[in-house]
């Protein structure tokens, strides 16, 4: 399948490994994989903070982009991300004229309805649970907020990483509750952030994993930022990475 | 902790954070809430149904909220009730005084009622030289200690039972205990005196039936029994969104309201109040006034987005399952509404400048619409008033600069609800990040240039605290790795490192 990927602005400049795991795992499934250099950000921190004008001109560019490609499918290391995606044709309710909104809506439906997070992509619609990944060692699963409740992805990542050799799954006691990072939340109020944080790096560090892995880069910097500032030996890894690893 | 105010937001929230006895008291209460609700939706296999339909009623009420208002008043007027509305909260406590001194009232019984808390009646009550108690035992303790409820259903969550003990050992002077069954003795005794004693009862309302002119009250205690039935005047207050159509509707919402809130499959008491006592050998009150309130809500409902949030039954389940909510509690709100719901309301009564930090004060996690009976999109309202900030501020800014010359701008401050904290440098923050996102060549500029910034901070593969100067050129970097470590713009970036041959790299097992 043409596949066009799409890593994340985030992914692109603070966690390229993540975008070359991506890569290769739907390489590895048979993939054909684009990227279109001119990709940058999705729209979401101005969105998420109420800059909805400047969210809309993003997502007018990336409805373009993602126009011109012919792939079958534009997939994405981001639950976030793809929710955001998901949400375009929101952003093109009300300002502006009412014709051209509409035209916008639908183009940004089409958008959104080939634009998948990667493991609901491999699980969903290539239907495949097991990517012949291998990874010694003892691992937990953060649900990303977006995956889990805009998107409904809550069994694909764990099928996939049952299916991990040689890794032993164990469930946290919080793992569908919030890391805390929610974009500028993180900043604006980073003492509520962290504290939410903490509960998470607990249940973390009760279940005695040797790695935390999520399908959010922006999670996995709350939770990777605090687990190293606390000198922790876990490590805070993608999904992508997990299933790149052989 | 009482008397704090929503526009002190961030430092009330500070302050909470230190306070371990409270996030003890509320990390208990909110999981064990949170649990008992999960375990009483899985015990009804229609749930998802219910809520749809619960949700259902709702938008149609809402729709025609106008028609079912005339129906509820026309049938509880026919059974004896009287009837009141009130446009905002000192109409409503001008109504409820001036009834009580009609009647001669001396001594005022209350249960528990979010909407009494809403337009601060007892200080209204007490300032016209009532004695006002409240029966049921949260608020009966927070009466005591002098503070405002800091939950909607649990308005003592904060409290731990030391410290209930130790405030009914200095209140009321009983030998320090901590037993909770003789704490709620006591407190028994004192409240079954001002009932016997008790002239005018006053209550909130769950849900209001058009088709029979009923309101129903919900509670666990007894005490609303007693109150809307020992004392000759009954007064009820609520807004004007609790109606509901017909009495079948009834059937829905009891299911998902006690198990929303506490994880009841039912509350101990159901109190459904139709009129006034017909023959002397009845039970009830002789006089029944029903205040019907608006205080904003008309305004909610006028506009599409923010009409949802009249949905809300104020069953709590939100607050449980909020993160930001379980962190901090209700007082650092500074509003009686607090949590997600309460960030959604409370712009409506004491206006958007003066609320404007709460829409903020979300990490957007969705756990309150994914536990919400009513479906309400919290997350989607809060993304909705967070844009109609940065709107007004914007348009406060510009109408700033003539303010100068036209009076008109304190009109306008005033519509606004509050002058806006200045934004500047953030509008200024997200024009430029605009401008580098739609502009690759710009936005890979910025990643060389901030990769050459960061070098002298980048210390073994991470950014640690960054404090002083930097830390005020650049807060958000301050604020992050106050504590929390950084990942620096990495040496090569994901593209630079496609256009370095990844993109050719097509052989899937070449690393094996
Ligand atoms: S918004 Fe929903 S969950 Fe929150 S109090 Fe209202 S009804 Fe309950």
């Amino acid at each position: 399948m043409r596949v066009a990927l799409f890593v994340t602005c985030l992914v692109d400049q603070m966690w390229p490994s993540v975008g070359v795991s991506t890569l290769e795992v739907l390489r590895r499934v048979g993939c054909t994989v684009e990227f279109d250099e001119r990709q940058t950000c999705c729209g979401q921190p101005a969105f998420n903070t109420g800059y909805s004008a400047e969210a809309r001109q993003l997502a007018e560019r990336f409805i373009q982009m993602c126009e011109e490609s012919e792939a079958e499918a534009i997939v994405s290391p981001s639950g976030s991300c793809t929710a955001m995606v998901h949400h375009y044709p929101a952003l093109f309710d009300n300002a502006g004229d009412a014709q051209e909104n509409h035209e916008w809506r639908r183009r940004a439906r089409a958008v959104a309805e080939r634009t998948f997070e990667l493991s609901s992509f491999l699980v969903r619609v290539l239907k495949i649970d097991d990517v012949g990944a291998r990874w010694p060692g003892r691992v937990t699963w953060h649900d990303a907020c977006h995956a889990l409740r805009d998107l409904n992805v809550h069994s694909e990542p764990r099928r996939l990483i049952g299916n991990v050799r040689e890794a032993e799954f164990v469930e946290l006691d919080n793992a569908d509750s919030c890391c805390g990072f929610g974009g500028t939340f993180s900043v604006k109020y980073p003492e509520i952030s962290v504290a939410i944080l903490d509960q998470k790096i607990e249940a973390i560090e009760k279940a005695g994993v040797q790695a935390v892995v999520s399908g959010d880069a922006s999670c996995l910097m709350q939770i990777g930022g605090r687990l190293s500032r606390k000198g922790s030996n876990v490590r805070a890894m993608h999904l992508a990475e997990l299933l790149a690893s052989r | 902790m009482s008397h704090l105010t929503t526009e002190t937001f961030d430092s009330n929230a500070r302050a909470a954070l230190v306070d371990t006895q409270l996030r003890g008291a509320l990390r208990n209460a909110t999981s064990l809430f949170g649990k008992r609700r999960l375990a009483a939706a899985r015990g009804l296999e229609n749930w998802e149904d219910l809520r749809t339909q619960a949700r259902a009623i709702k938008d149609d009420v809402l729709l025609h909220l106008d028609r079912y208002l005339e129906e509820f008043v026309s049938n509880a007027e026919q059974r004896g009730a009287k009837v009141h509305w009130a446009r905002d909260a000192s109409e409503a406590n001008q109504i409820v005084c001036d009834l009580a001194r009609q009647q001669g009232v001396r001594n005022v019984v209350k249960s528990k009622s979010m909407v009494t808390e809403e337009i601060h009646l007892n200080d209204a009550l007490q300032a016209s030289g009532m004695e006002v108690i409240e029966t049921d035992l949260g608020e009966y303790i927070i009466q005591l200690a002098g503070e405002a409820p800091s939950h909607i259903i649990v308005p003592a969550i904060h409290k731990t039972k030391g410290q209930i003990a130790e405030l009914f050992t200095a209140k009321l002077g009983i030998e320090p205990t901590d037993d909770v069954d003789k704490l709620t003795s006591v407190a028994r005794n004192v409240l079954r005196q001002r009932f016997a004693n008790a002239d005018l009862g006053i209550s909130g309302v769950n849900f209001a039936v058009a088709e029979t002119g009923t309101i129903l009250i919900l509670e666990n205690e007894g005490n609303v029994r007693l109150t809307t039935s020992l004392p000759k005047v009954h007064i009820a207050l609520m807004g004007i969104e609790k109606i509901l159509p017909r009495f079948v509707d009834l059937d829905v919402f009891l299911k998902l309201l006690p198990r929303s809130g506490t994880g009841q499959q039912l509350t101990t008491y159901q109190s459904l109040i139709t009129g006034t006592k017909r023959r002397p050998e009845d039970e009830g009150p002789e006089q029944l006034h029903i205040v019907l309130l608006d205080n904003g809500r008309s305004r909610m409902l006028a506009h599409p987005t923010t009409r949802q949030a009249l949905a809300c039954i104020r069953c709590g389940a939100c607050l449980n399952a909020c993160p930001v909510y379980q962190q901090i509690g209700g007082h650092a709100y500074g509003s009686v509404y607090p949590g997600p719901i309460g960030a959604v309301i409370t712009p409506q009564l004491i206006g958007l400048g003066k609320a404007s930090q709460l829409p903020y004060a979300s990490s957007l996690c969705g756990a309150c619409r994914e536990v919400c009976p009513v479906k309400i999109d919290i997350p989607e309202l809060l993304l909705h008033l967070r844009a109609e900030i940065t709107d007004r501020k914007q348009e406060q800014e510009q109408a700033g600069g003539r303010r100068q010359e036209q009076a008109g701008g304190r009109r306008q401050e005033q519509e606004a609800g509050g002058s806006f904290k200045k934004r500047t440098g953030e509008r200024f923050a997200f024009r430029l990040f605009a401008a580098v996102m739609t502009r690759p060549r710009t936005y890979e500029f910025s990643v060389k240039v901030g990769r050459l910034l960061q070098r002298s901070i980048v210390r073994r593969g991470k950014i640690g605290r960054v404090g002083g100067m930097l830390a005020q050129l650049a807060p958000p970097l301050g604020a992050w790795t106050n504590a929390r470590d950084m990942r620096p713009i990495a040496e090569s970036t994901f593209r630079e490192q496609w256009r370095a041959g990844l993109r050719d790299d097509t052989d899937p097992g070449s690393d094996t």
